[in-house]
């Protein structure tokens, strides 16, 4: 299963080889954008809900188009509508309730929820997004969503008898939304799910939710599954059972430490390698980055190999983001014309490996 | 008859409003958390924030009041953290939970600079007319939490933690009862050897307490050697948590027996569902039973620090836990 790619190649792709390029989910939202938050939120303000849905909806298409402009092949609109990634889907959740902010560390906090009683699908979560979006989209467009686990894992439980209990009802939720995603034209969903870099011991958890998860989606439908910040070594190669297409992993941040662990034992899916890092204001050069692609390769052949930053970029300052996905494209670019013409060695064995090798 | 005594292992979670004032007033990096010599705003609103806590405490009716640790950025590292000959580094992960606290590293001799936090403890006694609790964590915890580039050893590092605590709890203002927050000893269990002196680490501090002190362990039940050691520590009371895991601590208690009085963790710190007082009452009564014992006194508190849960859930739980002693006493 290493999934339906070439749907995502453009028709007018430059060279013969294909790396694809594309986002994790979240960018920095334009200033003016969080101001209208801000108006929404205050009551005295004359600013109500009309007015805050045309702001998400500008936001939305500006960023669409932003990652357009950069050149990305597969594009998303850089979570415009959504605050942060488990309140957003908590809101919409029936059975969810919020009950004030709790620390994580120092000064930062997080308005964690509680499931105070039986999950159920509420209102609907990502389709009003992905249609929008998809609209102003001329490129295909990605649908990230915070998986299950994730949103067991950061609640508190008053109602399940375990964690494990909470991810499975989720998980049949999340089925639930991915099929009215694909049924509005969705090919490409990224399911998050950052709790199991820090909770590894549950990577059997995380894939029975994701079988439940894949439950009569269509085969054309690509899948990825979004982690990081964790220690891989300690979930690979047992995700590689996980019934998705693609691994979206975030590893410029500790320069490539863990390249290693996934060359080990061969990588037998699509590969999505981290080549900027999310939480270092520079923009890394075109050349840099290049260097991080050839790291890919070294994992799995060109054809199996998609290019993104390690995570969502929302914390960089908005020109910053913009010009880490330009120089990405074009180092993509760059590397396919050098795959093209011979000058570049790939180490990663893959489709033409043969059982001698 | 057992008397139940309403409390809490402290490090409690800021007031909203406080959130909010200290993020702006000290920032959210980790080169802005707490340093021991903070300015006079910074100051000023943690006393405000600590009298609102005691008064939540007072209000609900415990028995015990904790000045409520809200100054530890670093939780039960904290004591550290602030220390002269100590250096934070990096974020590191807090046990299994998904909370960091500063890494503090020892470079230097611990014996001087202590102090705060009785400091706090003084600032709180001002307010608490009887009753006041003072919390540390226990020296087999701290030292487990901090990392060690002074001492090269780890026996010595554990003594020079038991004395550091030793010269803190002697600059303690009167108080009533001392919890010293041990989950290391579950979490982190001690090897043969370690936990003999573990346990005497946790008496040399315990005997420097002119106070009821209780050695209290959680997120699951302690080892069964460790605990035996523990049990030769001159503490008053052991603490258990009873929401991770009863029946260990049970069987514990059933093979080696436990102090006249016992502290059980029957609220959930890390859960914003509120256990009942009946609830409450219930899991003493059921400890008692198991074990067969009538305390003298039974501590009942939350099984963990309350920092994890949001205010109201808090308060809520601090309200059930002095309804639950109040219950068994309308019963007397």
């Amino acid at each position: 299963m290493t999934g339906p790619r070439d749907q995502f190649k453009p028709a007018d792709h430059p060279n013969d080889h294909f790396l694809l390029t594309t986002v994790v989910g979240s960018y920095p939202k334009p200033k003016w954008h969080d101001r209208a938050r801000e108006l929404f939120e205050d009551e005295d303000a004359d600013f109500g809900a009309e007015e805050w849905e045309e702001s998400k909806d500008d936001a939305s298409r500006l960023i669409t188009h932003e990652h357009e402009r950069a050149g990305l092949d597969v594009i998303c609109d850089g979570e415009m509508r959504r605050n942060e990634m488990v309140e957003y889907f908590a809101h919409r959740i029936d059975g969810y309730e919020f009950n004030g902010r709790v620390k994580v560390w120092g000064h930062n906090y997080f308005d964690k929820p509680s499931v105070a009683d039986e999950v159920e699908y509420g209102e609907q979560w990502l389709v009003e997004e992905f249609e929008f979006t998809d609209e102003v989209a001329e490129r295909p467009v990605k649908v990230p969503i915070t998986g299950p686990y994730t949103l067991a894992n950061w609640s508190f439980n008053e109602v399940y008898d375990s964690e494990e209990q909470l991810a499975y009802e989720l998980a049949d939720l999340v089925n639930e939304e991915i099929e009215a995603l694909v049924e509005a034209g969705a090919r490409y969903i990224q399911i998050d799910e950052p709790a199991l870099a820090t909770t590894p011991d549950d990577h059997a958890i995380v894939g029975e939710c994701l079988e439940r998860i894949v439950d009569e989606i269509p085969d054309d439908v690509r899948l990825g599954l979004h982690v990081c910040y964790g220690d891989y070594s300690r979930i690979y190669p047992e995700i590689l059972d996980y019934p998705v297409h693609e691994y979206d992993l975030e590893l410029a941040n500790g320069d490539y430490d863990q390249l290693d662990v996934f060359k080990e034992h061969e990588f037998t899916k699509d590969f999505a390698m981290g080549v900027l890092d999310a939480h270092t204001a520079e923009v890394e050069s075109v050349e840099e980055i290049k260097e991080n692609i050839k790291k890919g390769l070294e994992v799995v052949p060109p054809e199996r190999l998609t290019v993104s930053p390690d995570c969502g970029v929302k914390l960089l300052p908005r020109e910053v983001a913009r010009g880490k996905m330009e120089n990405m494209v074009q180092a993509a670019r760059e590397i396919e014309e050098e795959l093209d013409a011979g000058e570049i060695d790939v180490v990663a064995s893959g489709a033409e490996a043969h059982a001698d090798d | 008859m057992t008397q139940v005594i309403a409390t809490t292992p402290g490090l409690f979670p800021l007031p909203d409003w406080a959130k909010d004032e200290l993020a702006d007033l000290k920032g959210h990096q980790k080169t802005d958390l707490i340093s021991g010599d903070e300015s006079g705003e910074v100051v000023a609103a943690y006393d405000k924030a600590r009298e609102e806590v005691i008064s939540v405490q007072q209000d609900a009716g415990l028995d015990r009041i904790v000045e409520g640790q809200l100054r530890w950025d670093d939780m039960l590292a904290h004591p550290l953290a602030v220390h002269d000959s100590v250096e934070t580094k990096g974020i590191v992960r807090y046990y299994d939970n998904n909370n960091f606290y500063r890494e503090p590293v020892v470079q230097g001799d611990l014996s001087a600079d202590g102090g705060d936090v009785a400091a706090d403890l003084g600032a709180a006694a001002d307010h608490v007319d009887s009753g006041l609790q003072a919390v540390l964590p226990g020296p087999y915890s701290l030292a487990d939490l901090a990392t060690d580039e002074h001492y090269g050893d780890d026996a010595a590092f554990l003594d020079a933690i038991a004395d550091f605590l030793v010269e803190e709890v002697n600059a303690f203002p009167d108080v009533e009862t001392l919890f010293l927050l041990e989950p290391s000893l579950v979490e982190n269990a001690p090897a043969d050897g370690e936990d003999e002196r573990a346990a005497a680490a946790i008496d040399a501090v315990a005997s420097a307490a002119d106070a009821e002190v209780v050695a209290h362990t959680y997120w699951g039940a302690i080892e069964e050697k460790a605990y035996a050691h523990l049990m030769d520590a001159d503490v008053d009371a052991i603490g258990f948590d009873l929401v991770a895991n009863h029946d260990q601590t049970v069987y514990n208690v059933q093979e080696y027996g436990t102090k006249d009085n016992v502290a059980l963790g029957v609220v959930n710190g890390q859960n914003t569902l509120v256990e009942s007082p009946e609830t409450i009452r219930d899991r003493i009564d059921w400890f008692e039973q198991q074990t067969n014992t009538a305390y003298d006194t039974v501590y009942a508190t939350a099984n963990t620090e309350t920092f994890y849960l949001p205010v109201n859930k808090f308060e809520d739980k601090l309200k059930a836990l002095a309804n639950a002693a109040d219950l068994e006493a309308a019963e007397a």
